[in-house]
């Protein structure tokens, strides 16, 4: 096609030159585009105009007049609409935040149970992984929380599976230590323990670098995080008070209460999720060659060794980016909680709606917030892929 | 991990009775370590706790063809509740009297299914019979003309409307996606990055927005006086949301194809349109069967999403049977019921996938 044009350029008809050929496709293709767009605004407007709705986000600065059923930060009917997003905003977050936390850890173990050389447990795991997957989230959703106001009793029969724990169709209740200012220094060291570890690593790896010798980071690290803590709950007097939730009433007062949503949207969020990363932690393991292990082994690295420096690195780099999108996947499904009555960010977007109205607003609003989510963990993973990239040589 | 293998040693010697037949494979199998056999024991346990009693539950104690009375009664499971609403839970307001024609779309659908599932099938003729069988489906479902009565989309419920969402969803979303890959890849910017914008979107939102979207704010798009199905708009919905990951899909066919192949295409002279259609696409879309039919699955299961605008799928008619007073507290029964219906259809998928990936392995 080219070829034709050196030999006498401007003989060539304008719609046989693929330069100019391709500016003409664009500027149709972006004309069309521009077209439905208007056309669908310029209606949209017609019928708001008629409907008399308002647009903007003015409504955000209203009073929302609605009560969410649970919330990390303060909040009352009195507060504005942009509050009760906030809530929403965080809930959703606390939802996502738990529930990938608890699905990669139980996604890898039965990702592992599914290689176990015990017929059993990886028969188990198998059928775990391929009922769970090809059941719908929300079918499984209805049926755990379904199952909690069915087979739970009421408060008054709560049953107590440990001392201090009792389960009800009102929720999970169990107590947690009462509120003495030394968990904030705990919390203060456990933090230093991780930063440290952090260094720790850093300077183990370039000694390992520089000399050979091998310092055993995990332990002192698991150490450090364990006894740092400790150390400040001593010195701060040991308080042993617990904040025991007690029956009063219809419910129960004190303690730490996980709600029947909560629990039935994490349950259903984390046990559909895990089967995913099951299959890909499965995948990931497998995907290193047996040879990897028997090389490390001959020049005789440890067990823990030949996991740590050998498998685990190259595993990883195959497992992280389904991974992320699983967990992409979660915090997408927990907008499935309107479905169950959790308040999470769609839930109040959606009560907003129908409030206010404002539709176009509400929705685009959704959209943004799941968009950024999206957008953090596609810059997260571009990140990943260049720093894990295999170096050829 | 056993590094050296001891057997090598004494290969003419006959293997011992402990390490044969069934004792040997439960030697091998269950209990080769010691935390191997405690955690053998383990689930045996927990098996044991929970398959026996559940089984009593389910077959023994359960009741199939009772009143509710009855069952609320017992401590069994009730499964009358689904033989008592059957009707209503696969066939929603579909009107009694013409309920076999979503049954007979529904056989057309399995049969077609059945047919295309075998490779040696896959011919032009195939795609023929498909939109044959599609337009007969169609036709059925809604009626109107050749002596059927018309019934109104509105009144489609049930395992018809989750198959007709399904499917047509699939059968439009396909083409799309095609497209979206291919625009995502052209050498135009301004169509690369429109096509990457909506992708990106799409993908970047959870399918419920979306349906929100088509049931609120649709009717917004349109010109005074114009309404269009909630059951269309819901479908437009899955269709741009299964569109977008058709499309990565896809994406990653046309990645996999070596530069080569273009060039190769370039060489003999074929215009875009021919490179595509005769080279590229066939190739590319073969490999990608696999994580295609992962996609339709995901499709399948996210059709139950409707539920949430209050479209009457087969999750939400059990739904209503289950507010029904008579019939309230055996959700676990309904759901179970449901829940196997979705297994079933999604592991024939799944399974047929497998096998798929596995043909397509062999002859390269």
């Amino acid at each position: 096609m080219a070829s034709r044009q050196h030999s006498s350029s401007n003989r060539t008809a304008f719609w046989q030159d693929p330069d100019k050929r391709a500016i003409v496709y664009q500027v149709i293709s972006l004309g069309i585009v521009l077209m439905v767009g208007y056309y669908l605004f310029s209606n949209t407007m017609a019928n708001l105009e008629r409907q008399n709705i308002a647009t903007g986000f003015k409504f955000l600065d209203n009073e929302s007049a609605f009560e969410i059923g649970e919330s990390m930060i303060s909040y009352s009917a009195a507060d504005t609409y942009g509050r009760a997003l906030l809530v929403g905003v965080l809930n959703t977050l606390k939802v996502s935040f738990i529930g990938i936390i608890i699905t990669v850890i139980l996604g890898t173990i039965i990702g592992i149970a599914r290689l176990s050389s015990n017929w059993l447990v990886s028969r188990l795991a198998a059928i775990y992984i391929e009922v769970l997957q090809d059941i719908p989230v929300l079918l499984q959703l209805f049926f755990w929380y379904a199952l909690f106001y069915q087979f739970f009793p009421s408060p008054r029969q709560a049953l107590k599976p440990l001392p201090g724990v009792f389960i009800s169709n009102r929720g999970l209740v169990f107590a947690v230590p009462a509120h003495h200012p030394v968990h904030f220094y705990m919390l203060l060291m456990a933090l230093a323990a991780v930063v440290g570890s952090y260094f720790l690593r850093r300077w183990a790896r370039k000694r390992q670098e520089e000399t050979g010798k091998y310092f055993p980071v995990w332990r002192v690290s698991l150490l450090l995080v364990i006894v740092l803590p400790l150390i400040a709950w001593i010195a701060g007097g040991a308080p042993t008070a617990m904040n025991i939730p007690v029956l009063r009433g219809f419910n129960f007062v004190g303690g730490l209460n996980i709600s029947p949503e909560f629990t039935a949207l994490l349950m259903g969020l984390v046990l559909y999720t895990a089967a995913f990363v099951a299959e890909i932690v499965r995948a990931g393991i497998q995907s290193v060659s047996h040879g990897q292990t028997e090389a490390a082994m001959a020049i005789g690295l440890t067990p823990g060794q030949i996991l740590n420096l050998v498998i685990l690195p190259q595993a990883l780099r195959v497992i992280i980016p389904p991974l992320t999108s699983q967990m992409l996947n979660l915090t997408k499904n927990s907008s499935l909680a309107v479905a169950i009555g959790f308040p999470d960010f769609v839930s109040v977007a959606n009560t907003t709606i129908n409030q206010t109205g404002q539709a176009i607003e509400g929705i685009a609003l959704i959209m943004a917030v799941y968009l950024i989510f999206s957008l953090t963990t596609s810059v997260f993973m571009n990140w990943y892929n260049k720093k894990s990239k295999l170096v050829e040589r | 991990m056993a590094v050296y293998d001891i057997t090598e040693d004494y290969q003419d010697l006959k293997p011992p009775v402990i390490n044969t037949g069934v004792i040997g494979w439960l030697r091998n199998n269950l209990f080769n370590t010691w935390y191997n056999s405690l955690l053998t024991l383990l689930f045996l346990y927990l098996l044991w706790m929970v398959v026996p009693p559940f089984i009593r539950w389910a077959l023994i104690d359960s009741h199939w063809a009772s009143t509710s009375a009855e069952c609320h009664q017992s401590g069994g499971a009730c499964w009358s509740i689904i033989h008592a609403n059957i009707r209503f839970i696969i066939f929603g307001f579909y009107p009694p009297a013409e309920q076999w024609r979503p049954l007979t779309a529904m056989i057309i659908l399995f049969a077609l299914l059945m047919v295309s599932r075998n490779r040696k099938w896959w011919s032009r003729y195939l795609i023929f019979t498909w939109i044959a069988g599609l337009v007969v489906m169609g036709w059925l479902m809604k009626g109107g003309i050749f002596g059927l009565t018309a019934i109104d989309s509105s009144q489609w419920g049930g395992l018809p409307l989750t198959l007709t969402l399904s499917v047509f969803g699939l059968a439009a979303a396909y083409p799309l996606g095609v497209i979206l890959a291919l625009g995502r890849q052209s050498k135009l910017p301004v169509i690369r990055s429109l096509t990457i914008i909506y992708i990106e979107m799409i993908r970047g939102v959870p399918l419920i927005s979306l349906l929100f979207m088509s049931a609120i704010i649709f009717p917004l798009f349109l010109p005074e006086g114009v309404t269009i199905n909630k059951i269309i708009r819901a479908q437009a919905a899955i269709i741009m949301f299964t569109a977008a990951y058709v499309a990565e899909v896809v994406r990653g066919g046309l990645q996999a194809m070596p530069k080569g192949q273009y060039e190769a295409a370039d060489s003999i002279g074929l215009n875009y349109v021919q490179t595509m259609r005769l080279i590229i696409l066939p190739q590319a879309l073969k490999i990608v069967i696999p994580p295609t039919v992962s996609i339709l699955i995901s499709a399948f299961k996210d059709t139950s999403l409707v539920v949430i605008i209050a479209l009457y799928d087969l999750l939400k008619t059990t739904q209503s049977t289950l507010s029904n007073p008579k019939w309230m507290g055996f959700s676990t029964e309904a759901y179970l019921f449901v829940a196997l219906i979705y297994f079933i259809c999604c592991y024939f998928m799944s399974t047929w996938s497998r096998k798929l990936e596995k043909e397509l392995s062999t002859d390269r």
